[in-house]
Parts: structure tokens; C-alpha cells; sequence
């Protein structure tokens, strides 16, 4: 599906991307991790046939930058961070769209679906909306159409939890047909989503790794903390996770996404000395 | 032909949102309004009255400021928008390299050159409500020569765009052209190189490489056809093209120069990295 063959790129002297070779096949979902300044973004900026290299890149056997139509016509990109776009919202769609081929009222269902009310601001410039919304509309038009790759950098990084836990269901919706890389500076972020993790480190593989692939995108967890003393910081920290409390703010009950264990037990961590109690269960299908 | 068109559409709808813009079109807009405000179509010099001299004020005023309005601004949009990472994004989609660059051109020369000419036209209109009489040949080549400038100086920003990697950058090179062409503006510097045994036509193939020295001659040759202001470099401009001839070559000329260098641009652009 993916071909990267000794890959290599240099900015003046620094040399970014040292002979990367890799092959990423269908269905696969790649963590690519790595600190600042590894190189992960250069290797996808290389894939979207963005930047011109050493050695060759093929998606379908097809070049990204000889057949740029062909090749980014499959490929859905998230980008870490939002671009400073002046035009509105309804441009942004309808251009997309129809570069992409595609019904812009696909991008609106998955908007919808993300908790995005599109239609309130169709005439809103995209640069004066909230990170979130930002990053809900960019997922909406990389995954509403048919890519058969979906790139990915820090995607739910802005999400709410409730509109993470919905983002992973549309992944789920793609397992079969598309192959993902997901771009992150931590493997808690992104572990459950993916089957592969590949660590970059100054411009080279260091750690190509198959992962257990136990968590489903789609699982959800039921949680139940008991507090020790009640501290209104830890209501907060909990703000946006949908959790009901009882007893005087000791009990915490709710449901979490599965993917999203990690990040929310990290959240928790910071509260170690109040929780008392705590269970995650996976909720019976 | 579709993705060049909607890349241009997005442009012209960046554009129409950005502050340079409004900035931009207030000035023409303005200059217009004050040349009406201070009676310029009732004032007389060297024979020129009504319309014609306000036609002829407003071409020398934006001759004056086009060129490094145009430059400043295309680079810095183009270059801004590749730092800023919207180049990253926008040609993750799949449009060609081609019609990204010449839509944006197609774009961005709508709309630098619709204020400038909506203005003229405004004037025009005025004019013809007021029942002052419209000078339609000068009207016409007017149009036509700021059409031109616009043209040569956006392919020009395009190619700054192109070669520098920052808004810094390419700030400082259109600035830096802008400067050059200025200096070679000067006829005292032209003067000064013929005494200095230049050949006469050196020099004067030196100013109508020009394109800023070219639109300046070819305003004066409107009101002033044996272009005796000129001095002795007007023998060696009309023996080489005549009156007519100097017309259609003011009109020519930067107009490929403006295309030739947007053409060099886009290679530069398609062969190196975009974001």
C-alpha cells in the first residue's frame, strides 16, 4: 500500500529523514512517535508529496508528486496544527469537496456527528473558530470521502472526550478499507487506536513494533471512583467526561471510551491522594 | 480548468477578507474622491482639462504606488501563507501544482487590478453623470496600461514568492526590486551615463528594459506624443518604435515580462518543496 524506500531528506546541512524505509500495508494503523524534531512530520509532508526527497515513495505503486491528483485523491489529511484560513466555513467545504470529488453533505453528516453544528457557521471565517471546532471540521473533510489513507497528526488532541469517543467510532467505521498513521509526540495518546507503532528519533526508524490489538475503537468503560474528600479541582478535571456525582461529591460514575483509558487514568493520576477507589470495567455487549 | 478556477475563487475570497485589501482599495478609491474633492477636473496644466487631466493625475499617482503595493502584498500573502502552514494543508488536497499557482495568480490578479479599475471607471461614470466630456481612447489605454502593470508586477511577486523561503525574505527582495527599477527610473542617472560616453541607446534600451520607466513614457506619450519632455532620449524611443509602435511595445513588453517571470516562478515552485 505504502512505500517508503530509503527515504532521505536535508534541510541545508541537517540532515531530517536518514534512509527511511518502511511499507505500511492495508488496514494497518501506524503510530508514528517520536520527540520534536525527529522527523515525523517531514516523513508525512514526503508521503503527501509535499516536499522533494532521496529515494521513492508509492502509495498504489504511484508516486505522491508525479501523480498528485491520483494519489492525494485517497488520501485524507489532519493536520497538528489548523491553518490561519480567512474564508468561511461553507468555502472551505464546498472547495474540498469538490477537489476531493466528493458530497460536501458527507462533511456535514460527520461534523454532525461530531458534535459540530455546521450550519451555524457555514459564514464564520474558519480562522475565528474555537481549536476544537477547527479540529472537529478538518477530520469532517478528511473522512468524508473515500480515502483509502488517513493521515493524521495529534488529531484528537483538541477533542472533548465526548467527541473523542465519537472520532473513534468513525475510525472504527474505516478499519477495513483504509490504512492510518497517526502522528504523535506520545504513545498514551494514541496506543489504543493503532496495531503498529514506529518511534522515530533523528531522522531514523528506531523502533518498528506490531502492537496487541485488544482494544476495540468502538469499546466503552464503565468507571466508578470514590474520593476520599471532595476538591472542586477534581470536578473540573472531570468537566467534559459526561460523569454524574452522589454523595456528596464523594461517588463519580460515567463512561469512558475505550482508547481513552490512558489518557483519562492520566488525568486521574494527577488526584492520586483523594481517589480511595477506583474500577474500570468494560461494559457487557 | 475546474481546480484552477476554484483555486482562484479561493483566493479572490481570502483576499476580499484580508486587511491589505480593504487598505488597498481605500487608497485607489480614495485617490479618486480627493482628485474630484479638490476640483482637479476644473483645474488647467499644459492644456489638459477636465477628465483628462484627472486621468492623467491618476495614473502618474498609481504608477507611483501600484508596482510595490502589488509586490509587497503578493509576497507576503504567498510567503505568509507557507509559513503559516496553509500551503501544508490546501495542497494536501488533490490539486494539480499547476492550477494551484496559476489559479492563484488568476485570483490575486482579479483582485489587484478590479479596485484600480473600478476607480478609473467610477471617475468615468461621474464624469458622464456630470456631462464632462470622457476621453475614451485615453480611458482605454489607460485601462489597458494599468491592466499590464498589474500583470507584470504580480508575476514578478510571484517569483519572489517562489524563490524565498520567508515573509522576511521576500519582503526585503520586493522591496529590493522595487528600489533597483526606481533607481533606473531616474533620467538624471541616464543623463549622467550618456556623458559618461555611453551610447545614447545603451542607455535608453537600459530604461525601456524598465517596466516602471516603460508605463511612465508611455502615460507621458498620451498627452505629450513627441515626448519632448523626454529630452534627446525621446529621438532614440521614437526612431526605434515610432509613436504608434511605442504604444503597443508599453503594453507588450511587461506584459511578458510578467508572464515570463510567473512561468519561471512556477517551475521554481513545482520543482522545490511547497510548504
Amino acid at each position: 500500500m505504502i512505500q517508503f524506500n530509503n527515504v532521505a531528506k536535508t534541510f541545508r546541512r541537517a540532515r531530517v529523514l536518514d534512509g527511511i524505509t518502511l511499507n505500511i500495508g492495508l488496514g494497518e494503523r501506524v503510530a508514528l512517535i517520536g520527540s520534536n524534531g525527529a522527523g515525523k512530520t517531514t516523513l508525512i509532508r514526503c508521503l503527501l508529496g509535499e516536499y522533494t526527497f532521496d529515494g521513492t515513495v508509492a502509495i498504489n505503486g504511484l508516486d505522491p508528486r508525479s501523480n498528485r491528483t491520483v494519489v492525494l485523491g485517497q488520501i485524507g489529511f489532519v493536520p497538528q496544527l489548523p491553518p490561519p484560513l480567512k474564508m468561511p466555513v461553507g468555502q472551505l467545504i464546498e472547495f474540498s469537496a469538490a477537489l476531493c470529488g466528493t458530497d460536501p453533505l458527507r462533511i456535514h453528516a460527520i461534523a454532525k456527528r461530531l458534535g459540530l453544528d455546521l450550519e451555524s457557521i457555514l459564514a464564520r471565517q474558519f480562522v475565528r473558530l474555537s481549536g476544537g471546532m477547527k479540529q472537529k471540521l478538518l477530520i469532517a473533510i478528511a473522512l468524508g470521502r473515500d480515502a483509502k489513507v488517513l493521515v493524521m497528526d495529534e488529531p484528537a488532541a483538541n477533542l472533548d472526550p465526548e467527541a473523542r469517543k465519537i472520532f473513534f467510532d468513525l475510525l472504527a467505521e474505516r478499519l477495513e478499507d483504509a490504512t492510518m498513521i497517526i502522528s504523535s509526540h506520545r504513545l498514551d495518546e494514541v496506543s489504543a487506536l493503532v496495531n503498529r507503532v514506529i518511534e522515530m528519533d533523528m531522522g531514523k526508524v528506531v523502533l518498528d513494533d506490531k502492537v496487541a490489538d485488544a482494544i476495540s475503537l468502538t469499546a466503552t468503560l464503565t468507571c466508578r471512583i470514590v474520593l476520599s474528600r471532595f476538591e472542586p479541582a477534581f470536578a473540573k478535571a472531570l468537566d467534559g467526561w459526561k460523569f454524574t456525582s452522589h454523595d456528596e461529591n464523594l461517588i463519580w460514575e460515567g463512561n469512558i471510551a475505550g482508547p481513552d483509558r490512558l489518557r483519562f487514568l492520566g488525568i486521574i493520576s494527577r488526584y492520586t491522594a483523594l481517589v480511595s477507589e477506583l474500577s474500570l470495567a468494560e461494559a457487557k455487549t | 480548468m475546474k481546480q484552477l478556477w476554484l483555486t482562484a475563487k479561493l483566493d479572490i475570497v481570502e483576499s476580499l477578507r484580508a486587511r491589505w485589501f480593504q487598505i488597498y482599495t481605500l487608497v485607489f478609491g480614495g485617490i479618486v474622491a480627493l482628485l474630484f474633492l479638490f476640483g482637479l477636473t476644473e483645474s488647467r496644466v499644459l492644456g489638459f482639462i477636465g477628465l483628462s487631466r484627472l486621468l492623467v493625475t491618476y495614473i502618474q499617482l498609481t504608477m507611483a504606488i501600484l508596482p510595490i503595493f502589488v509586490l509587497i502584498t503578493t509576497v507576503r500573502s504567498v510567503a505568509g501563507d507557507r509559513e503559516a502552514g496553509v500551503f501544508e494543508y490546501l495542497l494536501s488536497l488533490p490539486v494539480s501544482l499547476s492550477a494551484w499557482f496559476w489559479g492563484k495568480i488568476v485570483g490575486r490578479y482579479i483582485v489587484v487590478f478590479t479596485p484600480v479599475f473600478l476607480a478609473m471607471a467610477g471617475a468615468v461614470g461621474w464624469a458622464t453623470i456630470q456631462g464632462i466630456e470622457v476621453p475614451w481612447e485615453m480611458f482605454g489605454y489607460y485601462t489597458a496600461l494599468l491592466a499590464v502593470m498589474a500583470m507584470c508586477f504580480l508575476g514578478i511577486g510571484m517569483l519572489i514568492s517562489a524563490i524565498a523561503r520567508t515573509t522576511d525574505m521576500a519582503q526585503g527582495a520586493a522591496f529590493m526590486v522595487w528600489l533597483f527599477l526606481l533607481l533606473f527610473l531616474d533620467l538624471i542617472l541616464l543623463g549622467v551615463m550618456i556623458q559618461g560616453k555611453v551610447a545614447p541607446e545603451f542607455a535608453v534600451t537600459l530604461a525601456l528594459a524598465n517596466p516602471l520607466q516603460v508605463f511612465r513614457t508611455a502615460a507621458l506619450a498620451l498627452f505629450d506624443p513627441q515626448l519632448i519632455v523626454l529630452g534627446p532620449s525621446a529621438y532614440v524611443i521614437l526612431d526605434l518604435f515610432g509613436v504608434a509602435g511605442y504604444k503597443i511595445f508599453a503594453l507588450v513588453y511587461p506584459a511578458t515580462l510578467g508572464l515570463l517571470s510567473a512561468t519561471v516562478g512556477y517551475f521554481i515552485f513545482r520543482r522545490g518543496d511547497l510548504p
